[in-house]
């Protein structure tokens, strides 16, 4: 990485599904790493199970705490659908990291629409992406609520920012007990990201 | 020292912390709320949640005179309401320095407007500062009350929801303690009587005038040259980030930290030594206005729009013609996700009995309830500020008086509404006679901020122990005789108690309490006495379901439908077993069992 350029990533998901947590343990890494780091919220009104998003910018100086349309390096989106929506945000030519989770919405729930088909094939063809079932690969590590520790560990390898001491990262934002079981999920997302990329 | 990663908020409450702030109020409201929570972290400063912004204000006010540095803290639509203590105060000047903030809300992320409070300080005449980040928005508020104590006045803060709720990197500085200044009885100054308000207002455009001189030689307004004087950019606030974001070296820059009075001397100084001027700001054109009034030629709002808020992209595309390539999709293949009431929330069954209801008018407030007026709920009409829903009705129902429209008016907000300012909305409804069922909806928490005390809860702000004001209690004391308390999640009985409502609101006012904690707040000993919970959910019989998808009005996003095999089926993960959907439900077969 060249030393003035700055990076966005944009975490998308629902409400409820750890995007923040996921966010915490990318920026205490980065910080530690020397990194000049902003990181920018944004809730949707009801506590659950609205859409939110999380930006993070990194580099030798950040300015703005956020990006437009068309900015971010990597999109990463805890849930499939999601992916979609923001893919606006997304460089074009700019990665994709989706968890193949469906959270149907109350249009979905309710039976007046659908939930749509082919959207990962669609992502794929709009850059390159990666798809995983971190649900799976978090129950395999036996912490199934690790999945947003999966998708972390995909995005750090997909990011190519392995020279930081991520469990110890990971340390300063968990409880002692959590420790093991969520270093496990950020290793399983790390390889994976290896294999398929 | 390490730097750290803050919010905004969480930098404004250290900044308070450094400068020797003793006394804290707010009243919650997004994005302004964490500022309050995180001052209360602090053991040297007496933190409070006052029952509204004017209180709040107020009482700061109160502290500044009593000799401490005092803060007080709110959302942009709430400084309206705190308007009038402060306009005054700005005459009277301080004791002990004291700054409130005003966090405006550009975009409406979560709000009902987008003004632009920056207007508020040059009408009220006091000196407003203006951070960028969140280092800037510790280090400026701990400067604040060093400027509030020289020039004697109130300062305001402006901060927007980008530079709240953005985290930056901060280095901290240690609390400096300052000794109580003692206070003096002095009329002259403190009593804004006619006589002496009018010698005040004298003294205030002295103060402006020598705040003015202070303004083009502070440390928050600086010029910054680069190679290029090609451009010259004026910015202020977020916006000076998002311009050196995309000029970078490209430019000059003149940033605005202190933005009321503006450096007009400097600007003038900066539009010398540039061929191009831009302004970039966000909303109003705040700074443009001034700049041109002053004969300083600029390009603002020409190019920059004036409604929501700004990025490097809509800044990179106005002044430089650049259009950034995104990714073009299939839109179709994305379904809306609209926010909804939650599983187990009690303002749902009061809603799905409301919206069953003919010839009504729903008169709503500010809150999670906001969202009863959506599908499939569909029960509101209307709604407008906080505490506003019962004199709104009362409005109505004298209109309808005069037009003969033939409507039953039904107004409805939550518990920390009514001690904001709906307490005063019922006097109306009540003095002034008019016919309107005012509901109270007291789901025992201020919710849709997230979870902060109010006068009904029992507990303050640092988690005290607090009298405990009683809804009821005030509401017979205030002289409504026809009132009943409902559990909104029995139904039946919500929906008895609007049939007696609709019945009695003939002869005149009449309130309804509904009374059921928010499903996601955290039970006090006292909750937990009073609203005895064991853990449940409901589940589908699916040999009796007929796929009527009757349970599907209540909105509950706990349920799902397969349209395949047309039968519903409950999300385990979200479903408290509140059983409104089983109530509905016209073949039972949705039943409560223990929680697995």
């Amino acid at each position: 990485m060249k030393k003035t350029e700055t990076r966005s990533v944009l975490l998308v998901g629902v409400g409820g599904q750890g995007t923040i947590l996921a966010s915490k343990i990318l920026t205490t890494g980065l910080i530690a790493a020397g990194y000049d780091v902003k990181m920018s919220e944004v809730h949707g009104m009801s506590q659950r199970g609205g859409s939110v998003s999380t930006q993070v910018r990194y580099g030798s100086k950040v300015y703005s705490p956020i990006i437009g349309k068309g900015e971010a390096d990597v999109l990463v989106s805890f849930e499939t659908m999601e992916a979609l929506r923001y893919l606006d945000g997304l460089k074009p030519g700019g990665k994709i990291v989706v968890n193949d989770y469906q959270m149907p919405s109350l249009p979905v729930l309710s039976g007046e629409k659908e939930y749509p088909d082919g959207i990962i094939d669609e992502l794929k063809s709009k850059g390159p992406t990666l798809a995983l079932d971190a649900a799976k690969v978090a129950k395999e590590n036996g912490n199934p609520r690790g999945m947003n520790v999966v998708l972390l560990g995909a995005l750090i390898q997909f990011l190519g920012i392995t020279n930081v001491d991520w469990p110890a990262a990971l340390k300063a934002n968990v409880k002692p007990q959590f420790v093991e079981g969520n270093l496990r999920c950020l290793d399983a997302g790390m390889k994976l990201a290896k294999e398929i990329a | 020292m390490s730097k750290i990663l803050m919010t905004g908020d969480e930098a404004v409450a250290r900044g308070a912390y450094e400068a020797g702030v003793c006394f804290a109020s707010a009243y919650p409201g997004t994005p302004s709320t964490e500022i309050l929570e995180n001052v209360g972290n602090y053991k040297e400063i007496t933190a409070e949640w006052a029952p509204n912004e004017k209180v709040a204000m107020e009482a700061a006010i109160g502290a500044s005179m009593g000799g401490v540095r005092s803060m007080a803290a709110m959302k942009h639509v709430g400084l309206n309401v705190a308007a009038d203590p402060i306009f005054t105060f700005a005459y009277m000047g301080v004791n002990g320095g004291m700054v409130f903030v005003s966090a405006d809300d550009p975009g409406m992320h979560s709000s009902q407007n987008e003004q632009d409070n920056r207007n508020y300080a040059r009408f009220m005449k006091v000196p407003m500062l203006e951070p960028s980040d969140s280092q800037e928005a510790k280090d400026m508020f701990r400067a604040a009350f060093d400027i509030s104590e020289r020039f004697d006045t109130p300062v305001m803060f402006r901060m927007t929801t980008r530079v709240c709720h953005s985290k930056s990197l901060v280095e901290l500085g240690e609390r400096k303690e300052f000794d109580a200044i003692p206070y003096v009885k002095n009329r002259m100054k403190n009593d804004p009587v006619p006589a002496i308000s009018r010698q005040l207002r004298v003294k205030m455009l002295d103060r402006d005038r020598r705040l003015q001189a202070f303004s083009n030689d502070c440390d928050y307004n600086y010029a910054e040259y680069n190679g290029s004087k090609k451009v010259g950019i004026v910015a202020n606030g977020v916006s000076y980030e998002y311009a050196k974001e995309v000029f970078g070296d490209n430019a000059s820059y003149l940033k605005v930290g202190m933005t009321n009075p503006m450096p007009l001397d400097l600007i003038r100084e900066f539009r010398s030594n540039v061929e191009t001027m831009y302004v970039i700001e966000e909303l109003d054109p705040y700074m443009e206005e001034q700049i041109r009034a002053a004969g300083i030629d600029c390009i603002g709002k020409d190019k920059i729009p004036l409604v929501g808020e700004l990025n490097p992209n809509i800044i990179r595309e106005a002044l430089l013609g650049e259009k950034v390539e995104s990714i073009e999709y299939n839109e179709n293949l994305v379904v809306d996700r609209p926010p909804a009431l939650c599983a187990g929330c009690p303002h749902r069954g009061f809603f799905y009995e409301c919206s069953k209801r003919k010839d009504t008018v729903m008169v709503g407030d500010i809150g999670c309830y906001a969202l009863g007026g959506s599908e499939p709920l569909n029960a509101k009409d209307m709604a407008i500020c906080m505490g506003s829903a019962f004199s709104l009705a009362h409005g109505m129902d004298k209109a309808f008086k005069v037009s003969g429209q033939e409507k039953t008016l039904v107004a409805c907000m939550g518990d920390s509404t009514f001690f904001h300012t709906g307490i005063n909305a019922l006097e109306e409804v009540i003095y002034n006679d008019s016919h309107v069922i005012c509901c109270i909806l007291d789901n025992r928490i201020t919710g849709m901020t997230g979870h902060q005390e109010n006068p009904g809860t029992g507990y303050n702000l640092k988690g005290e122990p607090a009298t405990i004001m009683d809804i009821e209690t005030i509401v017979r004391a205030l002289g409504v005789t026809r009132i009943r308390t409902v559990n909104p999640l029995k139904l039946d009985e919500m929906k008895a108690a609007l049939d007696w409502a609709y019945q009695e609101v003939r002869e005149g006012p009449v309130v309804l309490v509904t009374r059921w904690p928010c499903v996601l707040k955290k039970l006090s000993t006292e909750d937990r006495r009073e609203f005895r919970q064991v853990p449940a959910q409901c589940s589908v019989n699916h040999d009796k379901c007929i796929g009527c998808k009757r349970c599907l009005t209540t909105g509950c996003p706990a349920l799902s439908f397969d349209k395949y095999e047309r039968k519903v089926s409950i999300d385990r993960m979200q479903c408290v077993g509140c059983t409104v959907c089983a109530q509905v439900c016209p073949k039972q077969a949705i039943t409560k069992g223990a929680r697995k």
